[in-house]
């Protein structure tokens, strides 16, 4: 009798590890296809490109691209709503910032064993490797991603596994261990080399991780918003608004949203709706989001303020056009000097 | 057969993917797809999104800010 061909979901971010990890394991003659999951902070290439001096680079999408490459499908999941979560009561508390790693990667193969359940799946697959990041892929905390995402022994790590228990496809024959690796530590010389055995020639470059949450600046203002609402809450509109713009809070209720270029101004004029705006008129200058409510003199301090991100930086007055739903009104006013925007608005 | 638009305006991708794979979800092969979208990204990810699901790319322009892709889903 002959043995159905086995099936394995791999979490594909778009870096090399999790793309060599697919390979591997359909080197073995496994049917894989890829999950990636969409969580809001993804650093995606597309979100470099809404400004404009990042235009030339080629935008596209890491996991599309790994799954092409592979020839493989991928299953794009949307988490926004239930990631929510993980963010704001973290159960393995944060990493350095605001990035709970161990509990998004126990999430994430957590709802891979969901979507290899519901879908006629034998196992799971990611690129994980032992001491290759401080707070989640650690020797301490394999057993603790398998054992709290519900897939314990279903969840093979290709690029490690030699240095772990075996798990149950290795034990039942489903993939051979010996040609599984043994990777461990933090150099990138090993996955550089088995790509290129596996003739992966381009593939994208590990450099600043793909989580916005990693990020010292990003989880600042995160942080800073939850602060300024009194509660730790966010929608998505909030968080893509904290990858664009310069932004400036001067009181503890309201902040502005200023646009750097051009690419930020026609990202943030898709906001004008749904947002209180100023706009300088009398030269040009960046539009820029009021995210709270200030009073009407609160008003003219910000519109200060963007008089002064204008070109009309130095002239004696500026107009600078208000908008607040159906309320418009124009105020003239002298741009602030460098120094009295305080370094501490700045966030 | 009647054309399904997916509204992705204000999307950033891969959002406009994700509501076009989960709208061709449980759609007979050959039916027609329009996006419309805001994101010049859709028009690199939709056609990576059609190669590997074997889907078909029709025709594509856009006008203004908006960008269509009109898409046939594989048999």
């Amino acid at each position: 009798m002959t043995q159905r061909t086995r099936k394995a979901v791999a979490l594909i971010s778009g870096g090399l590890d999790s793309m060599l990890a697919a390979k591997v394991i359909m080197e073995q003659g496994i049917h894989v296809e890829g999950i990636n999951f969409f969580t809001g902070f993804c650093v995606e290439g597309h979100t470099h490109a809404i400004r404009k001096r990042d235009q030339a680079k080629p935008k596209r999408n890491n996991a599309l691209w790994v799954a092409e490459q592979l020839g493989i499908k991928l299953h794009i999941v949307d988490i926004i709503e239930e990631y929510k979560d993980v963010v704001i009561n973290p159960k393995h508390c944060y990493g350095a910032n605001l990035n709970p790693c161990l509990d998004c990667k126990i999430f994430m193969v957590g709802k891979a064993r969901q979507w290899m359940l519901e879908n006629g799946f034998d196992f799971i697959i990611t690129g994980e490797v032992i001491g290759q990041r401080p707070k989640s892929q650690r020797r301490e905390t394999m057993p603790v991603v398998a054992r709290e995402s519900g897939a314990d022994d279903l969840l093979l790590r290709p690029l490690c596994a030699r240095n772990l228990p075996a798990t149950l496809p290795e034990r039942e024959g489903w993939v051979e261990r010996d040609k599984l690796y043994g990777f461990s530590g933090r150099t990138r010389k090993p996955q550089m080399e088995l790509a290129s055995q596996l003739g992966l020639e381009d593939y994208a470059q590990p450099a600043g991780g793909c989580c916005f949450l990693t990020d010292e600046n990003y989880s600042r203002k995160l942080a800073d918003l939850w602060r300024a609402r009194g509660e730790k809450n966010y929608e998505l509109d909030d968080i893509m608004l904290l990858k664009v713009g310069r932004h400036i809070r001067p009181r503890p209720h309201f902040k502005l949203i200023v646009a750097r270029e051009e690419g930020e101004g026609r990202f943030l004029q898709g906001y004008k709706n749904r947002y209180p705006h100023l706009h300088p008129i009398s030269h040009a200058g960046p539009l820029t989001l009021i995210d709270g409510t200030p009073t009407p003199d609160e008003l003219e301090l910000a519109a200060r303020i963007v008089a002064r991100y204008s070109q009309g930086r130095d002239a004696d007055t500026v107009e600078v056009r208000s908008v607040d739903g159906n309320e418009e009104q124009r105020l003239s006013v002298t741009p602030l000097k460098p120094h009295e925007i305080l370094p501490e608005w700045q966030l | 057969m009647s054309r399904i638009v997916v509204d992705a305006r204000g999307l950033l991708c891969p959002l406009p993917v994700i509501r076009l794979q989960d709208t061709a979800r449980g759609l007979p092969g050959e039916s027609e797809l329009e996006l419309i979208g805001t994101d010049p990204g859709i028009m690199q990810d939709v056609p990576a999104w059609c190669r590997i699901n074997g889907h078909t790319i029709v025709d594509s322009w856009h006008e203004g800010n908006q960008y269509h892709i009109l898409l046939k889903l594989q048999q």
